[in-house]
């Protein structure tokens, strides 16, 4: 007997009873579908954190100095000179200054807005270009001007793409505008990565900040370099601190990997939560099966009556768990397929971000296989009871 | 000639309770090929594990057993699987098809057991049916036939796999008396074929349709010989003095 026949005789069984065979696979059904769409929904965080996270450039290096006391410290000029010593690896370096103070237009206050005090070099680091006026020159630096550029959401929501030459209101001092960045994505949104503001950041450490300088913001030559950049970073600041406390590095890219390990981590909890459900499910179906094994002993007495040696009652029992489960995971990957789909529409409404929820193709075949082998799993030790029974009893069953 | 069917002091004993249950005690008997032969006794008389016992569903306790030369105690399951299917045609008294398959696949369940390719088993089951006159029911469901064509079908059923023996149990027990009539006419018509038929029946007029009777008695047996002798039809004595009693 060939095992095409006998899956044959399993989906005859199964359309027999079509409504118990589809309730036996819920359970298989749901599994399936929830660790598709969990695991979809991790897919589609690992991307859109990737694709955030390239924006802000991953051949960049964040170094933060939080000091050690009072007699050591790090100029600026320090880390001129320490990126020139290592250009090999570190290309470009601006200072960032985070500015608090409250951003106005006229009356109006700007709270999602973010100002940053940098270099001339900042621009070219993040790559921005400019569609008005100019960016920031040495000579801001040097004279401490208050000018600044803006974002390109910032032009056309307040000066209808006509900014250059206004004034803007930061922390309560006047600065003008030189220059607008040209658009960075195609959907601009309030606190998006086109609604900020660049100054000298001599001006803003001395104006609108405490005066220490301790972010800066380091391209690297390549992004194959992450991690001898790093370490010439850290090398040299440690020199200076005696304490590896006193400074932090980071790069963008070690910064996607903690969070997509971190992601990775929750999708990896709650798929196995929705697995729970596989496994009811695969208890769901034994359970049927071994009704089912009552249900047709005297099927199984003519069978073996007629010859049916052991292994073809075993097989035939195991293969029909096996396609009821198999047959539930496939309407378990359509739904879970669905449900993605339905989930990415919902987060595009819901989050206002484009996030696509997509099911990898591996998870899929996984689902497949690992509802096919919880048929056979749970089919075993139903089938091998039916294999067991003996045929004059088992004939003699009404 | 050698005999298809020996029992060589054959018993079969089991335990019920505190009791031991002397099922079948101490039988002999040969059954040749071509015979048609009923075995007839009343439900408690053994005759169910002679036929048991024929059929390789079980095997003695003591004695020996041995079907065309081979000793059926000595085989395991799956090795009196085989022989079941290869040797062995059984009729039920319930008919016994199975209730999803049509009437064609019914036929053809021993002929997959059995190994045959998809065109020689439709093939043979096609032949089965024509003889037992079903051909034009091919694709019907067994519960869409009567009493008497289902009995037919399971007759064909038992002549596809062309075994050795015919064992038919209680053929006629479920239907009327002019359907038991063709049945056993059905049956008589193969003995004419060269078929070896071993009936087992509690009813003397149905087991006088065979050419030999052997009569069981309480795992005994009391009676082996022609079916038209006048000793066939005698049940045993204590019976006929529990008859004269009442």
């Amino acid at each position: 007997m060939k095992i095409s026949e006998s899956i044959h005789q399993a989906l005859q069984n199964i359309v027999s009873s079509k409504l118990r065979a589809f309730l036996t696979m819920l359970g298989i059904i749901i599994g399936i579908a929830a660790v598709m769409v969990i695991v979809g929904f991790g897919n589609g965080m690992e991307n859109y954190m990737k694709e955030s996270f390239q924006s802000m450039g991953t051949d960049t290096l964040t170094v933060s100095i939080n000091g050690r006391g009072s007699s050591r410290s790090v100029s600026e000029d320090d880390m001129y000179k320490l990126v020139d010593d290592n250009s090999e690896y570190l290309d470009q370096i601006s200072p960032t200054v985070s500015v608090s103070g409250t951003v106005k237009i006229g009356t109006e206050t700007l709270d999602s807005t973010t100002a940053t005090g940098v270099n001339e070099e900042y621009a070219i680091i993040k790559d921005y270009g400019i569609s008005d006026g100019r960016t920031l020159q040495y000579l801001d630096m040097v004279n401490r001007r208050r000018v600044c550029v803006i974002g390109a959401y910032i032009a056309q929501e307040y000066f209808a793409n006509n900014a250059v030459g206004q004034e803007i209101r930061i922390g309560g001092q006047k600065f003008t505008i030189v220059g607008v960045l040209s658009q960075q994505v195609t959907e601009m949104e309030e606190g998006g990565n086109d609604d900020m503001i660049l100054l000298p950041y001599t001006t803003a450490s001395r104006v609108l900040s405490s005066g220490d300088i301790n972010s800066y913001t380091v391209k690297l030559t390549s992004e194959n370099y992450v991690t001898e950049g790093e370490d010439a970073i850290t090398n040299a600041l440690y020199q200076v601190f005696e304490s590896e406390d006193a400074y932090n590095v980071t790069s963008m890219s070690e910064m996607l990997e903690k969070m997509t390990s971190m992601t990775n981590m929750i999708v990896l909890i709650m798929a196995c939560i929705a697995g729970i459900s596989l496994l009811v499910g695969g208890i769901g179906i034994m359970n049927i099966m071994l009704v089912s094994v009552t249900e047709r002993t005297r099927e199984i007495g003519i069978r073996k009556a007629l010859g049916a040696k052991e292994r073809y009652i075993m097989t035939q029992f195991v293969i029909e768990s096996a396609v009821i489960s198999a047959l539930g995971g496939l309407i378990g990957i359509g739904t879970g397929y669905g449900l993605s789909a339905i989930a990415t529409q919902v987060v595009a409404s819901l989050l206002d971000t484009s996030m696509v929820i997509v099911p990898s193709i591996i998870s899929v075949l996984i689902a497949f296989g690992i509802s096919a082998a919880i048929g056979v799993l749970f089919g075993y030790l139903p089938a091998k009871r039916a294999s067991r029974l003996n045929p004059i009893d088992a004939l003699r069953y009404e | 000639m050698i005999s298809l069917i020996a029992f060589n002091n054959v018993s079969k004993h089991y335990q019920m309770g505190d009791t031991l249950v002397k099922a079948a005690d101490d039988i002999s008997m040969e059954i040749n090929p071509g015979e048609f032969v009923a075995i007839v006794g009343r439900s408690g008389s053994g005759k169910s594990t002679c036929m048991n016992i024929i059929g390789c569903l079980d095997v003695p306790t003591s004695g020996e057993y041995i079907l065309k030369g081979e000793n059926v105690g000595a085989l395991n399951k799956n090795e009196l699987a085989e022989i079941r299917n290869k040797m062995l045609g059984f009729i039920f008294q319930q008919y016994n098809l199975l209730p999803k398959l049509t009437v064609l696949e019914n036929v053809e369940v021993p002929l997959m057991y059995a190994g045959l390719s998809k065109a020689d088993r439709r093939k043979k089951a096609i032949e089965a049916l024509d003889m037992v006159q079903l051909s034009d029911k091919l694709t019907n469901m067994p519960n869409q036939l009567s009493g008497g064509q289902q009995q037919r079908v399971s007759i064909a059923r038992a002549l596809a796999g062309d075994p050795a023996i015919i064992l038919a149990d209680e053929p006629t027990g479920a239907l009327d008396s002019k359907t038991s009539r063709d049945v056993l006419g059905l049956l008589q018509e193969l003995h004419k074929d060269g078929h070896t038929i071993v009936l087992i029946t509690h009813d003397n007029s149905i087991a006088v349709t065979a050419e030999r009777i052997i009569r069981l008695e309480d795992g005994y047996v009391i009676y082996d010989g022609p079916a038209d002798a006048p000793e066939a039809m005698v049940i045993s004595h204590h019976v006929l003095e529990g008859g004269a009693q009442s």
